[in-house]
């Protein structure tokens, strides 16, 4: 067990490490800004991936994504506070509170019923931000430059890079945070519950109780993902920020990277943003097409993600299903 | 008084065609398990098909009022081809998949039709309007309301009953309920489920082809609509209980009527106060105001 | 060892999705890329007139077959390379999109937007980015009024020479109108229109009352059966509408079987751009504006360059021009002044500074109107601003407009340094009518 944590760390860091190097010294400033739009979001996916090892997945996870970019936003605009070291804890924790909240509620849920509740609770919030004028109702508005230690830049490439440097410490950071919780007893009772819940309460454990703390968790991460995109983009919107078709984008993406690691959601969303942005230049009436093709593609021939191919290519068989199956196959229904 | 009665109608407007289109989410969802998100794609199809025939027929020299005949054409056409389509090539090898897999698959779905349609029908408006130019304006309440809006109203009553009657005084209904209540069982009893599943399918794509085909004249049918209508039908099964008619007719209902109220009276509130009540109902009635019957497993 | 393969998985993952892309870029030729409404609701009456408006002016250009003075080839002797892209998909996605153009692509100049929205989103970004920009048609006067803009220019006037110019014509033709509302898009566009409106309203018709029950629809919603019985019960008798894209002629075909239009005298101050796409199911009696003086407003403005543009047009693309063709047409033409401009002071081709200097403060003459870059510190432009009212023309066969009423540009738009909200809530001052 710790054998393969460690290899994973390492495996963690070198990666990270390579590609901040990477983006430093080789990418041109669209890919840099690219990857860290899709770090961002990959944060997100972190998220949801905590929660559907346990098998639940959220339809409406846009509402925490949402709050994150609009804390940051809101505090830039109407207390003046552009340090990141503020804004972006201060778009998790407010979050991770909204999600303790709702958490109460949501963690009886399970299934269908679960998606269907974060997607109501994430149209209201869509709702009211798209009526509030003074909130730029459908604009959105722009966010301030951000600071770090007090720090500011108008150079438009120094901001990048530090914003760049910035999500793949924080990405490290949160990747080796959650591995090491999944490996955790606490974190194993994920996937217990997903495969018998009664069987974990015997064991002693309260099955709610990590449901609700699980939540607050992926809520807290979509949140600092949300933060991120805000200073990543310049800009929040409902639209692009709160709308059920941002939750549908997160679930996508995780689906497409595989449950199978921690560093699968980078991969990932990276992938989906150059997919996205090719499609988009190449055939620009067409690639909504492109994408929800890729992600038929994905459910039907590659179901344990772009994760399972890439540890297939590089020749560990098993590494597509770590420490165990997939929600899917674990129910126990064969295709007809 | 006038207020009243304008709430009143322009709430049943708009439940009216809500309810066709979620009636056809609810029994794809009752039977087959299956959350369609794909089903906005049909709405909106049917919602194109309609549109470009209304403007075919009206090219052609039909009046205004005989262009009508393109909504059921649209409906059954778009609802059969495709949806037959989509059920042999997609939706039957995902049976038995974990549920909200198949969401996320019909999702695909949804994308690529929404741009199968940009590259079909092209990225301009269509406006369709000849059918609501024919019908008189109808004073109620003190203001012009369209008559193509009443007669909405009445395709949706027995768009009700029939599917009422279909399903409690049929045999095919007898086939469906024993489904809802027990797939297993049915299979069991030595019932056709693959032949079921592949008519209810097809018949919930023609109601979400009907809807959209009912609403084409009086919108501008442009890319992109089709993704509200998925959100809000949800918000109406989920509301009246997944899988139930009775259900999609009070949930409409409700959803209509709180719009209404909202524009009229409220307009601060109009776009969250469905998600609110949908959440709502979630949480102290979350089977919906009108669930199916389950069968008790043991 | 693991550990090793475990890294090479990651980081090579990672490598060879950041791998899948080459850059791009040439001299000798100007890159630019032209922005508007490709798909959508605002596609078909703005987004696509505006596209075909600035391809004929760029391939002229190309050819040098522009009316004189305007009759040299290319920007600066530079030919252009133009990329079409598409406004629909949000403000956030615009921004992205931006970006891309920009680093990605590394365009010379960007031409384009239509959405108030996408102008908003994108003015901040645009100076960090250091790239001329050149906003064609978006209507919010915050843009240059919130903070002074460097690489950003507008070649048309804002929003409030609409709704001021609405005001004063509303006075001049129904000065017996006691009572007004509005249905308007639900963000800055139709925010910023109601609220110049009012205020013009108020200061110029101060017996009228406003309505307290104003309807502020989402954009793109597409229906609007409650609004529409919403206005139809309020007792004003306008309606002030800042209706656009597919939403404006929605509105018009699911209001005119219920006679809104013959109950309430109803005004659009973007109404132009339906009257050439509605044809006979335009309504009569609309007070229509057309965002200045552009499209049927200036359908029998006889100039040279005026003449030339419809007829072009027409041919091309057998219908005549609407406002968003002139308006994306004034701002290709309006960059190719300031290049030219620019390169003859230069003796060469100019740097993008030099054009910035050429561009700030610019007067010319565009295809149906005199320009000046005098607001905004030589950045936003001022034009005249004419309405008129519909009506059917059976002789010809089509929609034309009667009593059209052109105003200053210095009658409807504040002086350089007054934001518009200011400068009308201090009654106008120094406007010249």
């Amino acid at each position: 067990m710790t054998h393969s944590m460690d290899r994973t760390l390492v495996g963690l860091t070198v990666g990270f490490a390579v590609v901040a190097l990477l983006g430093v010294f080789v990418l041109p400033d669209w890919l840099l800004s690219q990857t860290l739009i899709a770090f961002s979001r990959a944060l997100a996916v972190v998220g949801l991936l905590v929660l559907w090892r346990t098998g639940l997945v959220s339809f409406g996870h846009a509402l925490y994504f949402g709050l994150g970019a609009y804390t940051v936003a809101m505090l830039g605009r109407e207390l003046g506070i552009t340090e990141v070291l503020i804004t972006l804890p201060a778009a998790a924790v407010f979050s991770a509170l909204v999600g303790f909240g709702l958490g109460f509620i949501i963690r009886k849920y399970r299934e269908i019923f679960f998606a269907m509740l974060n997607l109501a609770f994430s149209m209201v919030l869509f709702g009211i931000l798209v009526k509030t004028e003074s909130l730029g109702s459908t604009d959105g508005f722009s966010v301030e430059q951000p600071t770090i230690f007090g720090l500011g830049t108008d150079d438009a490439s120094v901001k990048l890079i530090a914003l760049f440097l910035g999500v793949c410490a924080v990405g490290w950071l949160v990747a080796v945070l959650v591995h090491r919780y999944l490996g955790s007893v606490l974190g194993s009772l994920t996937t217990a519950v997903r495969d018998n819940e009664i069987r974990v309460e015997y064991l002693g454990y309260s099955v709610a109780e990590a449901i609700h703390g699980k939540y607050v968790m992926s809520a807290a991460l979509t949140g600092l993902g949300g933060g991120f995109m805000a200073l990543a983009l310049g800009q929040v919107d409902p639209e692009s920020m709160v709308n059920w078709t941002v939750s549908g984008e997160l679930v996508f993406i995780t689906i497409l990277s595989g449950p199978g690691s921690v560093a699968a959601p980078f991969i990932g969303s990276l992938i989906f943003e150059l997919l996205r942005t090719y499609a988009y230049e190449l055939v620009p009436y067409a690639w909504q097409l492109i994408v929800g093709a890729t992600l038929l593609l994905i459910i039907f021939f590659l179901p344990g993600g772009v994760w399972s191919l890439i540890s297939r290519l590089t020749g560990r068989r098993d590494a597509g299903r770590p420490e165990s199956s997939r929600p899917e196959s674990s129910r126990g229904e064969a295709n007809p | 008084m006038n207020l009243a009665l304008t709430i009143l109608v322009e709430g049943l407007g708009y439940a009216s065609y809500l309810f066709i289109v979620s009636l056809g989410l609810t029994i794809i969802f009752g039977v087959l398990k299956i959350l369609n998100v794909a089903h906005g794609a049909f709405y909106a199809w049917g919602a194109y098909f309609c549109a470009f025939l209304i403007g075919e027929f009206s090219a052609m020299g039909v009046s205004d009022l005989g262009t009508m005949i393109a909504i059921p054409i649209a409906a059954l056409v778009v609802g059969i081809v495709l949806g037959s389509a989509i059920e042999r090539t997609i939706i039957r090898n995902l049976y038995g998949r974990d549920e909200v897999l198949i969401v996320l698959a019909t999702f695909g779905l949804f994308l690529v039709l929404e741009d199968v349609i940009l590259l079909l029908f092209g990225v301009d408006p269509y406006f369709a309007f000849q059918p609501t130019y024919a019908m008189p304006g109808v004073q109620i309440g003190g203001i012009y309301q369209d008559g193509y809006k009443l007669s909405m109203i009445a395709l949706s009553l027995v768009v009700g009953i029939i599917s009422w009657v279909v399903l409690n005084r049929t045999h095919w209904g007898k086939l469906v309920a024993a489904i809802i209540f027990d797939s297993d069982l049915a299979v069991a009893m030595g019932i056709n489920v693959r032949r079921v599943f592949y008519v209810v399918f097809v018949a919930g794509a023609v109601l979400g082809a009907l809807g959209g085909a009912y609403i084409a004249p009086t919108i501008s049918v442009a890319p992109g609509f089709g993704v509200e209508v998925i959100v809000l039908s949800f918000a109406v099964v989920v509301i009246g209980g997944m899988g139930s008619i009775a259900g999609a007719a009070i949930g409409a209902l409700m959803v209509g009527m709180l719009r209404a109220y909202a524009v009229l009276q409220w307009p601060e509130i109009e776009l969250f106060v469905v998600y609110a009540v949908m959440a709502a109902v979630l949480i102290f009635r979350p089977e919906g105001l009108f669930a199916p019957a389950k069968a008790r497993k043991i | 060892m693991k550990s090793m393969k475990y890294a090479t998985a990651i980081g090579a993952g990672l490598a060879a999705a950041l791998a899948m892309a080459a850059p791009a870029g040439a001299q000798d030729t100007v890159s630019m890329g032209v922005v508007s409404f490709l798909s959508g609701p605002a596609a078909g009456p703005f987004g696509v007139p505006a596209r075909n408006g600035a391809e004929m002016v760029i391939d002229a250009i190309n050819s040098g077959s522009l009316p004189a003075p305007y009759n040299t080839k290319g920007f600066a002797g530079a030919t252009i390379e133009a990329d079409f892209l598409d406004e629909a998909g949000g403000n956030t996605k615009q921004v992205a999109e931006y970006r891309n153009l920009v680093q990605k692509r590394g365009v010379d100049v960007v031409v384009g937007y239509i959405s108030s929205g996408s102008c908003a989103a994108l003015a901040p970004v645009i100076d960090e980015l250091e790239t001329l920009t050149i906003l064609a048609i978006c209507g919010t006067p915050r843009v240059f009024e919130e903070a002074p803009r460097k690489y950003s220019f507008r070649t048309m006037a804002h929003a409030t020479a609409d709704n001021v110019a609405a005001a004063l014509y509303i006075r001049d033709m129904f000065p017996e109108i006691k009572s007004y509302t509005g249905v308007n898009q639900n963000y800055a566009w139709g925010q910023d229109a109601w609220r110049d409106f009012n205020l013009t309203m108020n200061k110029v018709m101060p017996n009228a009352k406003a309505s307290d029950k104003l309807q502020f629809p989402k954009i793109f919603a597409g229906q609007y059966g409650s609004e529409i019985s919403a206005l139809a019960l309020d007792d004003a008798e306008l309606v002030h509408s800042s209706f656009w894209d597919g939403d404006l002629e929605g509105f018009i075909f699911q209001a005119s079987p219920r006679g809104l239009f013959k109950n309430k005298k109803v005004l659009f101050t973007v109404g132009g751009t339906a009257a050439y796409r509605l044809g006979k199911r335009m309504p009569e009696g609309l007070i229509i504006g057309a965002r200045g003086p552009y499209g049927i407003l200036v359908r029998d403005r006889d100039t040279e360059l005026n003449k030339w543009f419809i007829q072009t047009y027409f041919d091309r693309y057998g219908t005549y021009p609407s406002g968003p063709a002139y308006q994306f047409g004034q701002a290709i033409l309006a960059t190719k002044i300031a290049y030219d401009k620019a390169g003859a002071a230069a003796g060469g081709f100019p740097t993008q500074a030099q054009v910035i200097d050429a561009y700030t403060g610019l007067e010319f003459e565009s295809f149906s109107t005199t320009v000046k870059m005098s607001l905004g510190g030589g950045h936003q432009a001022t034009t005249e601003n004419p309405l008129g009212i519909t009506y059917w023309d059976a002789d010809a066969a089509e929609v034309a407009v009667k009593d059209v009423k052109f105003y200053p540009a210095e009658c409807v738009m504040p002086p350089d340094g007054e934001t518009s909200v200011e400068w009308i809530e201090k009654g106008m001052s120094g406007a010249k009518c």
